[in-house]
C-alpha cells in the first residue's frame, strides 16, 4: 500500500509538472501580448522590448517555466532590467504588474475564501444528500422518499446562479436574514465561526443544492441496488439486525463509489464557485481569475490560478484513488 | 495435411497479457498452451475440463475470434492461422459458434427473424427459395413453430432461446459447430432436447462439432472423442468408449470419479477419488506437470519434467510419466 | 413423534404486474437431525422460496406465506412462520443457517472472511474481536482451508469458488446450528471441487448432528447424499419418498422422466435420450388439473381426461411414499416396465 501511494505520489509530480509546462506553452500560443497591453499610448517597439524583459517573457517559454518552477521553491527576483528589483519569497508564483504584488500573496487573500465556499458546500452537500438518500432509501416509496424525489428533480433542474440570484432576494434581501453589507466580507472560521457562518452559510448552500440533489438520487438508488445484493442477503442470514446489515453492510458498498464521484465534483466544484462567488461578491479565486482574464489580462495571475486549480484536481485524484484502494480491498490486494 | 479432417490445431497457444494490481507489471495468463487436436468430418469431439482450464479459450481461438499466439489452425485443409478479418469472412459461414447463455447472445431489440437473416445480410449471400422460406425452413429444423418468426427473444424460453441460437448458426450451412456450452444453462428436462437436436442435426447435415463442455455426462454421450483439458494443455484424447471405460491420465480417472451417477447403489459403492486443492493460476502454472500440484501419483520426475502427449494406441493419446493401468474402469 | 423440521402447507406467492406468482404451493416436509432432506426440481420449480421462507428471508411487504414451519427445540416448538420477526431474527445464524449458491456473491467484499465469520459468531457468543477472529481461523480450519490461521485476514476475491463455499459453510456452521439449508450449494462448482463439498457438509453434518436441506436439481447430487427427497415441479411437491425409492420405485412420472432424460457417465452407447417435451409451467395463473399434463405421455391413461380437469392430489401410495398423481402403482409399474422391487 505504501509503495502504492508513493508511486502515485511521484506520478503525480510528474503530472504537475507537465501540466504547468503545458500551461506556460498554452498561453504563449494565445494571441494577446502582455508586453504590448502594459504598454503605454505613445509605444514605441524598444518599449514593448524593454517590457517584455522587465516580465521575463523574452526568453524561452521553457525558460520560463523553469524560473516559474525554481521560484516556487527559492522565491525570485521579478522585474528584471526594471528600475527596482521585486522579490517574492518561496512559495513563488510569480509577480503581477498589474497589482503591484507577488501573485502568491493575492492568492492568499482569495484562497481561504474559495476554500470557505467549497468546502462548506461539499460538507453541506455530503451529509445533507447522503441522509436524504439514506432516509429515501429505507422509506422506499412512502412520504419522505416522494418529498426527497421531489427535491431531486427541483435541485437538479435549478442551475446555481438561479438559485443564487434567489437566495439573494428572497433570504438576504427581503427576509434580511443576512446583512447585504456583510455579504462578501471575509470571516474566519476559526476566530468567527458565527461571523463566518453568515457570510458563507448562503453561498455554500447555493453552490451545495445541485450536488446535494445528485447525491440524494445516487445514494439512494445505490442503496436499494446494494440491498438486492446476495451478501446482503447473506448478512440477514447470519441473524444481524436490520440496523446493523444497513450500517455495516450495504452503506459501505453503497458509499464506496460515492467517495469517486465525491473527490471529482470537489475538483470540480471551482467552476461553481466562480458562479458563486460573483452573485455574494466574494472576492474568492474564481473572481479573481475571471477579473484576470477579462479586464488586466494579468498574465501572472492567470497562470497561478490555472495551476491551482488543475493541481487541485490532479490532488483529489490521488486522494481518491487511496481513498478507494483502502475502502476496496479487492484494488488494494488483487 | 489429410483432408479428412475439418480441423486440425497444430501446437494453438493463445496467451493474454493482463496488467497486476495497481499496474504491477504485466503478467502472461497462458489460457492455451500448446495443444493438438483433430476434428474430423462428421465428427464431434468433447473438450472437457474444470472451470478456466481453457475450453472456451480454445473455442473462440478455432474462430479467430482471438488472434491465436502461436501454432496452426487448419480449417478444411486451409491454414486460416494468420487470415485477416476480411479474408475470415469467407471461412466464417463455413464455421459458427453456439454459446452457453441463451439469454445474452440474442439481441433482444430483434425478432427470430431478423436475428436468422442477419447471417445472410453480413455475408451477402441468398439461400435458395428466398429468405424468408429458408428462415421458416430453419425454425422448423430446430424444433420451434415458424409462425413465431415475429416474436422477439425474451418471449422464448431458454430452451427456445438456444433453439433460435442453433438456428442462427445453421442458416448458413456451416460445416462446423463450435458449441461452448450449449446446454449449461439449460434446465435438466430441457437439456435432453437440445442434446437430441444436435445429435439429429448431425446426422441429417453431416455436421462437425466442437463440442465444449463441463458436463462429463453431456460430453460422453454426444461425443465420438473426447479431450482432456487441464490448465491449458490436454491431458488425454481417446474416443468416448476407451476413456470413460478405461481412463489412463490420473485426472481424467479423478474427473470421471467426481461426476456423481443419479443412481443411489451405485454412488453408496462408489470409491471417489477426491482431488485436494483447486486449479492453479494459469498465469503462474506449475512447473514440469500442470497437474502434479494436485495429482496423487506425482514423483519427482513430474515436477522436473513435463509430460509429452504420446500416442498409446491408434485411438488414445496421453500425456502422463506414470499412467494408470491400463483394462480398469 | 415430531422431526426437528416440520414444514406444514407453507405456500408462498409474490404480488406481479402480471399476475400472482404462486411460488411455493401448499409444500409440507419434514427433516430431522441426522437427516438429509433434498429438495430438486428445475430452475424455477419454488425450491428456494419455501426454505427461503423458513429462514425469514423474504421482504415481509412482498411475499405472501401461509402454512407453518415448526423448530421442535428443546425448549418448546417454535413456527417460525407466524413467530414474531425478532423472534426468528435470533434463530438465524443459530439454531438454522442458510449457504447460497453463487460463493462468489455471496460473501461481501469489503471484509474479510474472517471478519465475517467473526461478526456471525459475536451475534451470540460473548467474546473480544481477538477471540472472535480466533474462532473464525478454528472454523476455516474445520472446512478444511490451508493454513487457516494466515488466511482469516484475507479477503473473499482472495479465494477461489470452491474455497469461498468453505468459507460460506464456515459462516454457517459457526454458531453450531441444528439446521442447515444448502441452496444449490455446488451448482456453481466444478465437478471435483463439488465431490469436495459435498463430502464436507456430509461429514460436519454427521460431527454436529444436524439436519440438512439440500437444494439441487442434479440427481446425481441427490443420490449421492440424501436420505428423502422432494421433487418439486410447478411449486408444488409431486413426489416424497426415501432415496431409494424415488430412484427404483418412483410414483410420479415427472420423476420417471428426469431419471431417463439425464446421461449418464456409467452408461455407454450412444442410444437417444429420452427428453420431456414441452417445458416447465409459468407459476401465474397455472390452469387447473395436474400441472404436468400438458408434458406427461400418460395423460391417456387416466379415465375421463381427469388429469386435465381434476387436480390431483400428494397421495401415500406405497408405505412412506407420497405422489401427485392418478395413476396406481401397479399402472406406473406396467406403464414403464420397472420392475416394482429394487434392482
Ligand atoms: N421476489 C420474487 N418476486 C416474484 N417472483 C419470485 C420472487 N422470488 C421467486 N419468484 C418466483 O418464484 C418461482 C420459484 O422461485 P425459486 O427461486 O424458488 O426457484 P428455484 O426452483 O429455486 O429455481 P433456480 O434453480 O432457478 O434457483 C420462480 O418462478 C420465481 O420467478
Ligand atoms: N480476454 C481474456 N483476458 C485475460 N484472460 C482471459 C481472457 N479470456 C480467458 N482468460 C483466462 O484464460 C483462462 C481460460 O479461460 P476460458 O477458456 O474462458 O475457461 P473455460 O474452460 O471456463 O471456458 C482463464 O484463466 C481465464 O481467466
Ligand atoms: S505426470 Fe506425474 S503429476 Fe502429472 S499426471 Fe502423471 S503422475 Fe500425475
Ligand atoms: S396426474 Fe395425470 S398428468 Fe399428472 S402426472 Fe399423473 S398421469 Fe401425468
Ligand atoms: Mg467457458
Ligand atoms: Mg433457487
Amino acid at each position: 500500500m505504501l509503495k502504492y501511494i508513493s508511486r502515485r505520489l511521484l506520478y503525480t509530480v510528474i503530472l504537475l509538472l507537465l501540466v504547468s509546462l503545458s500551461i506556460f506553452y498554452i498561453f504563449d500560443l494565445i494571441p494577446v501580448d502582455p508586453a504590448r497591453l502594459i504598454c503605454s499610448k505613445q509605444c514605441t517597439t524598444a518599449l514593448v522590448e524593454a517590457n517584455r524583459h522587465r516580465l521575463g517573457l523574452d526568453v524561452s517559454v521553457f525558460e520560463q517555466w523553469w524560473r516559474f518552477i525554481q521560484g516556487l521553491f527559492h522565491g525570485r527576483n521579478y522585474g528584471e532590467g526594471g528600475i527596482k528589483d521585486i522579490y517574492c519569497g518561496a512559495p513563488s508564483f510569480g509577480y503581477s504588474f498589474n497589482r503591484h504584488a507577488c501573485v502568491s500573496t493575492v492568492m492568499a487573500a482569495a484562497f481561504p475564501i474559495t476554500l470557505s465556499l467549497t468546502i462548506g458546500a461539499f460538507v453541506l452537500w455530503l451529509s445533507v444528500g447522503i441522509s436524504l438518500g439514506i432516509l429515501a432509501a429505507r422509506k422506499k416509496g412512502k412520504f419522505a422518499d416522494r418529498a426527497s424525489t421531489a427535491f431531486v428533480l427541483i435541485g437538479t433542474s435549478l442551475p446555481t446562479f438561479i438559485t443564487g440570484i434567489m437566495v439573494v432576494l428572497f433570504i438576504v434581501l427581503k427576509f434580511h436574514l443576512v446583512n447585504p453589507l456583510e455579504l462578501g466580507n471575509w470571516q474566519n472560521p476559526f476566530t468567527n465561526p458565527l461571523g463566518w457562518l453568515r457570510t458563507f452559510f448562503f453561498p455554500c448552500a447555493t453552490l451545495a443544492i445541485a450536488y446535494a440533489a445528485t447525491y440524494t438520487r445516487f445514494t439512494r438508488s445505490n442503496i436499494l441496488e446494494i440491498s438486492s445484493e446476495d451478501y446482503i442477503r447473506t448478512a440477514r442470514a447470519k441473524g444481524l439486525s436490520e440496523k446493523v446489515i444497513l450500517r455495516k453492510h450495504t452503506l459501505r458498498a453503497a458509499l464506496a463509489p460515492i467517495v469517486t464521484i465525491a473527490g471529482l465534483d470537489f475538483a470540480g466544484l471551482l467552476g461553481g464557485a466562480i458562479i458563486t462567488e460573483g452573485i455574494f461578491s466574494l472576492s474568492g479565486l474564481g473572481r479573481l481569475s475571471i477579473k484576470a482574464v477579462t479586464q488586466t489580462y494579468d498574465l501572472p495571475i492567470i497562470v497561478a490560478t490555472t495551476l491551482v486549480g488543475s493541481t487541485f484536481v490532479v490532488v483529489m485524484n490521488l486522494i481518491v484513488d487511496v481513498a478507494y484502494a483502502y475502502i476496496d480491498p479487492r484494488v488494494r490486494t488483487a | 495435411m489429410s483432408s479428412d479432417n475439418i480441423l486440425e490445431l497444430h501446437g494453438l497457444k493463445k496467451h493474454f497479457k493482463v496488467n497486476g494490481a495497481f499496474g504491477r507489471g504485466k503478467t502472461v495468463v497462458k489460457a492455451v498452451d500448446g495443444i493438438d487436436l483433430v476434428v474430423g468430418r462428421g465428427e464431434t469431439v468433447g473438450l472437457v475440463g474444470e472451470s478456466g482450464c481453457g475450453k472456451t479459450t480454445v473455442g473462440r481461438t478455432v474462430m479467430k475470434i482471438y488472434e491465436p499466439t502461436e501454432g496452426k489452425i487448419i480449417f478444411d485443409g486451409v491454414d486460416i492461422t494468420d487470415l485477416k478479418r476480411r479474408d475470415m469472412k469467407a471461412y466464417r459461414s463455413k464455421m459458427q459458434m453456439i454459446f452457453q447463455d441463451p439469454f445474452s447472445s440474442l439481441n433482444p431489440r430483434h425478432t427470430v427473424g431478423t436475428i436468422i437473416e442477419a447471417a445472410y445480410i453480413i455475408h451477402k449471400t441468398e439461400p435458395v427459395g428466398g429468405r424468408s422460406k429458408a428462415i421458416q425452413e430453419l425454425l422448423e429444423r430446430v424444433g420451434l413453430n415458424p409462425e413465431h418468426v415475429n416474436r422477439f427473444p425474451h418471449e422464448f424460453s431458454g430452451g427456445q432461446r438456444q433453439r433460435i441460437g442453433i438456428a442462427r448458426a445453421l442458416a448458413l450451412t456451416p460445416k462446423l459447430i463450435v458449441a461452448d456450452e450449449p446446454v449449461s444453462a439449460l434446465d435438466v428436462s430441457i437439456q435432453a432436447q437440445v442434446v437430441n437436436l444436435l445429435d439429429d442435426l448431425q446426422k441429417e447435415l453431416g455436421l462437425s462439432y466442437l463440442f465444449v463442455a463441463h458436463d462429463l455426462s453431456v460430453v460422453q454421450h454426444i461425443s465420438d472423442r473426447v479431450v482432456v483439458m487441464y490448465l491449458g494443455k490436454i491431458m488425454e484424447i481417446a474416443t468416448t468408449t476407451e476413456l470413460f471405460a478405461n481412463p489412463r491420465h490420473p485426472y481424467t480417472k479423478a474427473l470421471l470419479s467426481a461426476v456423481p451417477i443419479p443412481d443411489p447403489i451405485i454412488e453408496r459403492q462408489r470409491e471417489r477419488i477426491i482431488l485436494t486443492g483447486d486449479l492453479p493460476s494459469p498465469a503462474n502454472p506449475p512447473a514440469g506437470c500442470v497437474f502434479s500440484t494436485r495429482c496423487w501419483k506425482v514423483q519427482d520426475r513430474c515436477v522436473s519434467e513435463a509430460p509429452i502427449p504420446v500416442q498409446i494406441s491408434p485411438n488414445h493419446t496421453l500425456a502422463c510419466h506414470f499412467p494408470e493401468p491400463a483394462g480398469q474402469a | 413423534m415430531s422431526k426437528f423440521l416440520e414444514v406444514k402447507n407453507l405456500s408462498v406467492s409474490f404480488p406481479t404486474e402480471d399476475g400472482l406468482v404462486k411460488a411455493s404451493n401448499d409444500v409440507s416436509y419434514s427433516v430431522d437431525r441426522g437427516e438429509t432432506l433434498a429438495i430438486v426440481g428445475e430452475s424455477g420449480s419454488g425450491k428456494s422460496v419455501s426454505n427461503l421462507a423458513i429462514m425469514g428471508l423474504h421482504n415481509a411487504a412482498i411475499a405472501q406465506i401461509s402454512g407453518s414451519a415448526w423448530l421442535n427445540l428443546p425448549d418448546g416448538p417454535v413456527d417460525v412462520i407466524s413467530a414474531p420477526a425478532e423472534q426468528v431474527r435470533r434463530l438465524r445464524g443459530k439454531v438454522m443457517s442458510m449457504i447460497f449458491q453463487d460463493p462468489m456473491s455471496s460473501l461481501h467484499p469489503y471484509y474479510s472472511v474472517g471478519n465475517q465469520i467473526a461478526e456471525a459468531w459475536s451475534l451470540y457468543n460473548d467474546g473480544s474481536k481477538r477471540d472472535g477472529m480466533a474462532r473464525a481461523a478454528e472454523m476455516l480450519d474445520l472446512v478444511g482451508i490451508p493454513s487457516a490461521k494466515d488466511r482469516v485476514k484475507d479477503f473473499p476475491h482472495q479465494f477461489s469458488g470452491g474455497m469461498r463455499q468453505r468459507v460460506m459453510i464456515a459462516m454457517a456452521l459457526v454458531n453450531n446450528p441444528s439446521l442447515l439449508i444448502a441452496d444449490e450449494p455446488t451448482t456453481a462448482l466444478d465437478v471435483t471441487v463439488q465431490s469436495q463439498i459435498l463430502k464436507l457438509i456430509q461429514e460436519i453434518q454427521k460431527e454436529f448432528n444436524m439436519a440438512v436441506i439440500l437444494i439441487t436439481h442434479d440427481l446425481g447430487v441427490v443420490a449421492e447424499v440424501a436420505d428423502r427427497v422432494c421433487v418439486m415441479y410447478g411449486g408444488k411437491i409431486v413426489e416424497n419418498a426415501g432415496i431409494d425409492e424415488i430412484f427404483y420405485k418412483s410414483q410420479h412420472p415427472y420423476t420417471i422422466g428426469l431419471l431417463d432424460s439425464i446421461p449418464r457417465v456409467d452408461k455407454l452407447g450412444s442410444h437417444r435420450l429420452k427428453a420431456i417435451p414441452g417445458q416447465p409451467p409459468s407459476l401465474i395463473g397455472l390452469p387447473t388439473g395436474c400441472a404436468f399434463a400438458p408434458r406427461c405421455e400418460f395423460v391417456s391413461e387416466v379415465a375421463g381426461s381427469q388429469c386435465t380437469t381434476q387436480d390431483p392430489e400428494l397421495a401415500e401410495k406405497t408405505s412412506d411414499h407420497f405422489a401427485r398423481c392418478f395413476l396406481q402403482p401397479e399402472q406406473i409399474s406396467t406403464l414403464t416396465g420397472r420392475k416394482a422391487s429394487a434392482k
